[in-house]
């Protein structure tokens, strides 16, 4: 035994180098499946093929499950993520890419239609045709050496064809011993290689960003006006109404000054307790425009004034070392409280906790360089939460889209609910946003 | 009484000024900014400062920070914070110190004047006032949680006069009812959230304050 420090398994194997052996074995495993997937492609490219001369109707389907398994597997097997590069079906959300459940509303001719016009479709096609020849040589290729290697050991010399080839029992050995180390690179190579056929090409994901920023913006325009809307009609029913109504009211004290002091005294203090309403309503119209707590100190401490306000036990931890942009800061303040009425309308919790943190330099997406402003919140309620039910998460959803922000809630039926927002963001000085 | 009045709009500026003279009260100096109100504030050596939350240059919480720095200056201060909006994040950042002498009002409250000229010498005076809506605020935050939803309607009304800083006198005339009743409320209401009663006006609400602060 190798001392104390050495974890070492049932089997008397130190645990890293079980771990290294049986990582190689499930590499060679996935890379036989992977082999096998291949060769079915090739029926179905042949089909699919035979589909486009000859419209067949339902061939297009098993061609895209076939690409999509591909990609879920070389994502979860050799660690290479691809993404979906399919356009949406047409009259679908945009903000939905890929192929959606929306395509099954399709008639298979506007369906054929569709996926004809689409690169990836012939792109899938021309995978299915390469893939049973580089493809399935890189998956299986480590198991195809460690059988041949073996092989050729055990049988003798020149008995058979197959054998034929490893002039000596080492070189055996070699081989085996190369395919068996080599499993996973081989794997990880596979899945390069389907990614350079099966993702997004640069094209595809340009026209992607390009109907996802439409859609948002879109998005953006419709809420601002909305917004417009209901601001018009709060100040025209509220605050202007009472300036109108108190305007007459100071008119009919004028006119009883003379006559009837008393009165004229009764209708003045009445102007005045509508001045105060007017007040109150346009102080509660502001809150909602942008709050004032926001705009003096930022989002911090505006959010710990909504912890204040709310009846639930609210912990606030933030690290933010300087502002973000102000509409940025109004968004996810808005958000904040969005998600904090929601959960003391339905979540029955008692503490929720927020966290607000950037991190710098972080984000390698569309805003390059810049760094990502994450917010937090966590309650102890019942859970259940459902983004895609729930109008009120599907509005911040879209609030933080024109941001490409986005909105993870995780929230397992009797909780916790963990709600995670992401904005992309450069922070500013703390001096520039205060105006 | 000396006070010192800091407001960036004339047309307040100036009917504060008016308003309070018409009380009887002094006004030393009516500024418009926070550095000419710390200069008034070691100068004029006034018994009390009102001031705007918004003062120039920024127009944000200039006027806290003026504020919060006068006091620092001149230590127990007595300053009354003006605002067109009341936060309990801002309310607390003016009792933080615990010595009395604070007031934070929203600006409606100038409209009645006889209330406004009270709470300005109750803070004078080295008491609080603390605008209803704050109150109000902290009140609705645990409706149904802890001790404060054992109180009666009755000692909800006298706990949310007294939180603004009024004595049991001024608690009894707003709701009408004699001071012996209020007496009797308070102490009850000092029972039941299990805290040490006190006569001090100030103390008690820093007490109230302390204890729905959870």
């Amino acid at each position: 035994m190798n001392g104390q420090t050495t974890i070492l398994d049932h089997a008397g194997w130190p645990a890293p180098a079980l771990a290294w052996v049986r990582g190689r074995l499930t590499a060679c495993g996935h890379g036989v499946l992977l082999g096998a997937l291949a060769l079915a492609e090739v029926l179905v490219a042949a089909l699919a093929g035979l589909a486009i001369a000859v419209p067949i109707p339902g061939v297009g389907r098993p061609v895209r499950q076939l690409a999509e398994l591909t990609r879920r597997l070389s994502g979860e097997w050799c660690g290479v993520p691809i993404t979906s590069p399919y356009l949406p079906p047409p009259g679908a959300d945009a903000s939905d890419s890929g192929a959606g459940e929306d395509s099954a509303k399709l008639s298979w001719r506007q369906r054929r239609k569709w996926m004809l016009a689409d690169p990836a479709t012939w792109r899938d096609l021309l995978w299915m045709i390469v893939n049973p020849c580089v493809g399935a040589a890189l998956a299986s290729g480590s198991a195809a050496a460690i059988v041949y290697g073996v092989f050729g050991m055990a049988l003798p010399h020149g008995s058979t064809q197959l054998a034929g080839i490893i002039s000596h029992p080492l070189y055996g050995i070699l081989l085996a011993a190369f395919g068996f180390w080599a499993a996973p690179w081989l794997l990880r190579g596979y899945g390069e290689f389907a990614r350079s056929l099966l993702g997004s090409t640069r094209q595809a994901e340009l026209a992607q960003r390009v109907r996802d920023l439409a859609q948002t913006r879109s998005d953006t325009i419709d809420a601002g006006a909305a917004e417009m809307r209901r601001i018009e009609r709060d100040l025209h029913d509220g605050a202007q109404a009472r300036l109108v109504g108190m305007g007459m009211t100071l008119d009919a004290a004028g006119q009883l000054l003379d006559t009837s002091p008393a009165a004229a005294r009764a209708l003045l203090a009445e102007a005045r307790d509508s001045s105060v309403k007017a007040l109150a309503e346009l102080r509660d119209l502001v809150r909602g425009i942008h709050p004032p707590v926001l705009a003096d100190r930022g989002l911090t401490d505006a959010v710990r004034a909504l912890a204040l306000d709310s009846p639930l036990q609210v912990g606030v931890t933030s690290e933010l070392p300087a502002r973000p942009p102000a509409p940025v800061e109004s968004a996810a303040y808005f958000a904040v409280s969005e998600l904090l009425a929601n959960v003391s309308k339905y979540a029955r919790a008692d503490r929720v906790w927020i966290d607000i943190r950037y991190d710098g330099a972080t984000n390698g997406g569309w805003m390059r360089g810049s760094g990502i402003l994450r917010i937090g919140v966590t309650d102890d309620g019942r859970g259940g939460a459902d983004p895609v039910g729930g109008t009120g998460l599907r509005g911040i959803e879209r609030r933080l889209a024109a941001f490409d922000g986005v909105l993870a809630v995780s929230s397992p039926p009797g909780g916790p609910t963990v709600m995670n927002m992401e904005i992309p963001c450069a922070l500013s000085s703390p001096k520039t946003s205060s105006c | 009484m000396r006070v010192v009045i800091a407001e960036d709009l004339f047309l307040l500026r100036d009917g504060l000024t008016r308003m309070l003279e018409a009380h009887g009260l002094e006004v030393a100096v009516a500024v418009d900014n926070p550095a000419d109100l710390l200069a008034a504030v070691t100068t004029c050596h006034p018994d009390v400062a009102v001031v705007d939350v918004r003062l120039p240059p920024t127009y944000t919480d200039e006027g806290l920070r003026a504020a919060l720095a006068a006091r620092r200056e001149v230590p127990g201060l007595p300053v009354l914070v003006l605002s067109q909006y009341v936060e309990q994040l801002y309310a607390r950042e003016l009792l933080a110190d615990g010595t009395g002498g604070i007031g934070y009002l929203l600006k409606d409250r100038v409209f009645d004047s006889a209330q406004f000229v009270d709470a300005v010498r109750r803070v004078a005076a080295g008491g609080t006032a603390l605008d209803p809506e704050v109150v109000a605020r902290l009140l609705a935050r645990n409706p149904g949680v802890g001790a404060v939803a054992a109180l009666s309607p009755r000692e909800r009304e006298v706990l949310a006069v007294m939180t603004e800083g009024r004595s049991n006198a001024a608690v009894a005339a707003r709701l009408v009812i004699t001071e012996r009743a209020v007496a009797k409320h308070t102490a009850s209401i000092f029972l039941k959230l299990g805290l040490q009663p006190s006569e001090d006006d100030n103390r008690r609400v820093l007490a109230v304050l302390a204890y729905l602060d959870g």
